[in-house]
């Protein structure tokens, strides 16, 4: 017993508990950060004020929102499978909250002299994290997929069979550019693939993968972003719950905190996105004037502007259409990754990187 | 050691307890759902045996990819559950021939394992002290385009010819 105790109360084990702790917390306010910061984005652009009535400036809206949601009432309908439609929005936010735990935010830390040894600002370090990333994102899929079959409705549905195609076509070139910045970086794990990027070429130009072996770097960070925001269903592929087309799509049915654990899951998919985008190809927490020991200031920089760029291509682009869609996934992302990674390759072979 | 064989249990059972509810269950979305099940207790025991590589391919390949499309196909073609007449027909009591053949092909599956069990040398003895040969992503890649080589190639081909004919299949006759 007293070993679990002394367990307990190492600096190690508190620290690990804390950022455990932390990091779930943080991916909460992200989201509810996330919705103000769309709705405020998207009035921007279309010359609206936005929410502007809770609070200063309406930054009171997004609790408003929460407080609504968990009073709202819970309906399900009666041709619903009732164990699946009630897994369904818990797997997505599930996924969601697991998928961000072998993503390193930080170069290592004693935390002013705190603790013994430096520690990782990391939930889980694991050597293969690149994969285990891209495994449990793909697991996300089915909370939309079920959610889609399990209200028996033919909106629901059509969202849910959308999503399994859309994301299946997308997984292969996300796949590709993936193993493009692995073979360069000749790890799996995020934090030595970020490691690897610190310095400069020729004094001035930040060593991220994005410059690497130009171009192929910078393309495959094309290829990555755009399959990223494939794969979180955002516009412009935001066809599983196209409201012109499918009333809200696999959503259309669920009511209350069920609704609101699939926005959960949509948002901090997202910040898991542009934070794997920022480790892999962004330099991750490398910058200049700030010392290493606060890289996590750049980490959340590098963040905020990804995540804005998302809301930007959202307010920005139209829906594709399904058949441009499933074309621009097969005939040109796919092709261009696999090229991509067959001249990285020779680039890695003739530079012997 | 205690705590691998406990986990071991506890995967294993994972594993052999989702496989059979993939035959148990009358609706096929849960039979897919219980086969994801299982191949995360695979997964499982590719993490004891120290391939955490492996374990995550299966997740990937399998849970991620293949069993979405299998999802998919379930839910497009909108497959009933099964029903009691449905049953009734296909009970091996009505069926003699699909069951005498199913239940011999068990058996010498069955026979198959038992005697390549007992041909294999320091079954006693644990997997883990073993040390797999290819417990890196290099290791493995170089096993595999080295040693398994030929293996590796015509099973590329062999999906590769598997593609073309499904799309020869799907396609529209001329006509």
């Amino acid at each position: 017993m007293s070993g679990v105790l002394d367990w307990l109360t190492m600096p190690q084990t508190i620290f690990f508990l804390a950022v455990t702790g932390v990091v779930f917390l943080a991916l909460q306010v992200s989201a509810a950060v996330f919705v103000y910061a769309e709705r405020k984005v998207a009035a921007f652009m279309q010359q609206r004020y936005g929410p502007y009535l809770v609070g200063p400036k309406g930054l009171l809206q997004p609790i408003a929102d929460i407080v609504k949601l968990v009073f709202k009432e819970e309906l399900r309908p009666k041709a619903a499978d009732g164990l699946l439609f009630a897994a369904a929005p818990v797997i997505s936010a599930i996924a969601a909250f697991a998928a961000f735990a072998p993503v390193p935010f930080g170069a290592s830390t004693t935390f002013f002299g705190l603790l013994p040894e430096p520690m990782p600002l990391q939930v889980a370090d694991i050597n293969v994290a690149v994969l285990v990333i891209f495994a449990i994102t793909s697991m996300g899929v089915y909370g939309i997929v079920l959610a889609g079959w399990a209200s028996n409705s033919k909106y629901s549905l059509l969202g849910g069979l959308r999503s399994s195609a859309q994301m299946i076509s997308y997984e292969l070139a996300y796949g590709m550019s993936l193993a493009t910045i692995c073979m360069i970086a000749g790890s799996l794990s995020l934090r030595e693939i970020v490691d690897a990027q610190a310095g400069y070429y020729f004094g001035v130009i930040p060593k991220w993968n994005v410059f690497v072996l130009f171009p192929t770097g910078f393309i495959a960070f094309l290829v990555f972003g755009t399959a990223g925001v494939a794969e979180t269903n955002r516009a412009p592929f935001d066809f599983p719950e196209a409201e012109q087309e499918l009333v809200a799509g696999y959503h259309t049915e669920y009511s209350s905190m069920k609704f609101a654990l699939f926005f959960l899951a949509e948002y901090i998919n997202m910040v898991t996105a542009a934070a794997v985008t920022t480790n892999l190809f962004l330099g991750g927490w490398h910058g200049p004037l700030i010392p290493e020991a606060y890289g996590w200031i750049w980490f959340l920089i590098k963040l905020f502007v990804l995540c804005f760029v998302y809301l930007w291509l959202r307010w920005t682009l139209p829906r594709f259409r399904y058949d441009q869609l499933m074309a621009f996934g097969w005939k040109l992302l796919l092709p261009l990754a696999t090229i991509n990674l067959l001249v990285s390759a020779a680039g890695v072979l003739y530079f012997g990187l | 050691m205690g705590s691998d064989l406990i986990l071991f249990g506890l995967f294993a059972a994972v594993a052999v307890m989702g496989s059979l509810a993939v035959i148990g269950q009358k609706n096929p979305i849960y039979s897919v759902l219980a086969l994801i099940l299982s191949f995360f207790g695979l997964s499982g025991l590719y993490v004891l045996l120290e391939a955490p590589f492996v374990a995550v391919v299966q997740i990937i390949i399998y849970a991620g990819a293949i069993m979405v499309l299998f999802l998919f196909v379930v839910m497009l073609l909108n497959v009933p559950r099964e029903d009691a007449a449905e049953w009734d027909r296909t009970h091996p009591y009505y069926r003699p021939a699909p069951a005498v053949l199913g239940s011999a092909l068990a058996a010498a599956t069955l026979g198959l394992l038992a005697w390549a069990f007992s041909r294999t040398p320091g079954l006693g003895a644990g997997v883990a002290d073993a040390r797999p040969a290819a417990s890196s992503v290099g290791q493995l890649g170089r096993v595999l385009f080295t040693d398994y080589m030929f293996a590796f190639e015509v099973t590329s081909i062999l999906i590769l010819i598997a593609m073309v004919g499904a799309v020869a299949l799907a396609r529209k006759r001329e006509q």
